[in-house]
C-alpha cells in the first residue's frame, strides 16, 4: 500500500509518502530514531502488517515539522530518507 | 428558533425478509464520522439493518445511539453481535467495538461490496476531510491520500453554505442546476474566504442558485486536484454523504470526464459496511484459532 501522510493546502503539497510493502519487509525501521522530530512510529495497520506511519500529531503540520531538515539552500539528504534502507520513504516537496 | 438548514434527515432501515435468530454471523460496524455516525448489520454478510445519524458531542453515546437505532424494531440487542469493528474519526471511542479499524481499509471494503469488485478509485466525501483511495479487486487498499486540513471540499463546508445561502443542505444540488450559465468556481482553497467571496457575490446581486453552483463547481474542482495528486483508474465510485448533491458529483464528473459507478447501496454507510465486513472475517478468524 503506498500511504501519504500530510495535506494539500494554498500554498503547496505536502505528503510525506511510505511504501508499505516495502516498509513491512524492513526489520529495523531506522526512519524512527533517525527523524530528529520524531515523526515516525511503528504500528501494526489494518491488514497486520507491522508498518512505519507518520505520528498523528504530525500530520497536519508536516511543512513545519520537516523544515528543521529541509533548508532553502544546500539542502542535505533526508534523514529519514536515507535511514530507510528498502527505499519507502519519499517527500513530495 | 432560527430554521437550520444545514440538518440534514436521519433515518434506519431493517431487512424485512431475513430472520436475524436464524443463526448466522451477525457482525456490526460502526463508522463515528465528524459530523455523521452510522451502524450497519450484517447477517452472514447480507446488509441486515443500518442507521445514520448526526454524531453529537459524545462519541461513545454517538456510537451506541446509533447501533440502538439500527437494531430497532428487529428483535436484536447490542450484545447479539457476534463482533463490531468501530471506525472513522471516533472509532476508539467504540466502547463495545471489538477492534477498530481506519477508516481509509473501511471505504475500500465498503465500495468493493457496493459497487462490485470492479471500483478501483473510491472519493470519500465525508464531513470534515476528502479521502482518495485506491484499491484492488478485493477491495485492500493500495494507495490512498487523505486531506483533512481545511473544510474546503467536505460535507462541512456544504453546510456553511447552506447556512448562509438559507437553502435546505438536501436542495443544493438540484438549486444549483437551476442557473443559466455555468460560474466560475469561488475559491477553493478555504471555507472561510470562499464564504467571503460569496457574500460579497450575493452583495453584487448574485442569485443564490448561481452562488450555489459557484460553490458546487469550486468543491469539485478541489476534489478533482485531490484525485489527479493520487492518479485514479476510471472504475471509480464516491462514497460519503456529499455522492448525494449532484450539483457535486455531476460537476466531478464532467471535470473528470468519466462517470462514477453507480449503487443502490445508501453512500453514506459504505465506511460503517466495511467495518461490518472486517468484523465477519475478524470473527470467523477467532473461532478457527
Amino acid at each position: 500500500m503506498i500511504a501519504n501522510y500530510g495535506y494539500m493546502d494554498g500554498s503547496g503539497e505536502y505528503y510525506i509518502t511510505i511504501d508499505t510493502d516495502k516498509c513491512n519487509d524492513c526489520g529495523h525501521h531506522g526512519c524512527v530514531d533517525a527523524c530528529p522530530k520524531g515523526m515516525f512510529m511503528v504500528e501494526i495497520d489494518d491488514y497486520d502488517d507491522e508498518v512505519a506511519c507518520i505520528k498523528e500529531e504530525f500530520r497536519k503540520q508536516i511543512k513545519y515539522a520537516c523544515s528543521e531538515c529541509k533548508p532553502v539552500n544546500d539542502r542535505p539528504p533526508l534523514p529519514c530518507v536515507t535511514a530507510c534502507t528498502p527505499g519507502a520513504i519519499s517527500h513530495s516537496w | 428558533m432560527p430554521k437550520e438548514f444545514w440538518r440534514w434527515k436521519e433515518y434506519n432501515w431493517h431487512e424485512e425478509n431475513i430472520d436475524p435468530k436464524a443463526g448466522g454471523i451477525i457482525s456490526g460496524g460502526v463508522d463515528v464520522g465528524s459530523v455523521s455516525s452510522q451502524a450497519v448489520v450484517l447477517i452472514d454478510g447480507k446488509l441486515y439493518a443500518y442507521s445514520n445519524m448526526r454524531t453529537g458531542s459524545d462519541s461513545p453515546n454517538s456510537a451506541l445511539n446509533a447501533m440502538k437505532w439500527a437494531l430497532e424494531g428487529t428483535g436484536l440487542e447490542n450484545t447479539d453481535l457476534n463482533y463490531v469493528v468501530g471506525t472513522g474519526y471516533g472509532r476508539v471511542n467504540v466502547p463495545f467495538a471489538d477492534r477498530a479499524i481506519t477508516e481509509i481499509a473501511c471505504h475500500a471494503r465498503g465500495a468493493n461490496f457496493m459497487y462490485g469488485p470492479s471500483v478501483r478509485t473510491i472519493l470519500d466525501m465525508g464531513g470534515q476531510d476528502c479521502k482518495a483511495i485506491r484499491c484492488d479487486e478485493r477491495g485492500k487498499v493500495t494507495n490512498f491520500l487523505m486531506n483533512d486540513k481545511c473544510a474546503a471540499g467536505t460535507g462541512r463546508g456544504m453546510e456553511v453554505f447552506a447556512d448562509l445561502l438559507s437553502v435546505s443542505i438536501e436542495e443544493v444540488g438540484d438549486l444549483s442546476f437551476d442557473v443559466e450559465k455555468e460560474p466560475e468556481p469561488v475559491s477553493s482553497t478555504c471555507v472561510v474566504f470562499a464564504k467571503t467571496e460569496a457574500a460579497g457575490l450575493l452583495r453584487q446581486g448574485w442569485p443564490k442558485n448561481l452562488v450555489l453552483a459557484a460553490y458546487c463547481n469550486a468543491m469539485a474542482h478541489r476534489v478533482v486536484t485531490v484525485l489527479e495528486r493520487l492518479g485514479m483508474e476510471k472504475e471509480f465510485a464516491i462514497t460519503g454523504g456529499i455522492a448525494k448533491n449532484r450539483g457535486v458529483v455531476e460537476r466531478l464528473e464532467g471535470e473528470l470526464g468519466l462517470t462514477g459507478l453507480k449503487s443502490d447501496f445508501d453512500t453514506q454507510i459504505a465506511g460503517a459496511l466495511g467495518a461490518a465486513l472486517f468484523a465477519k472475517v475478524l470473527y470467523e478468524k477467532q473461532q478457527a484459532k
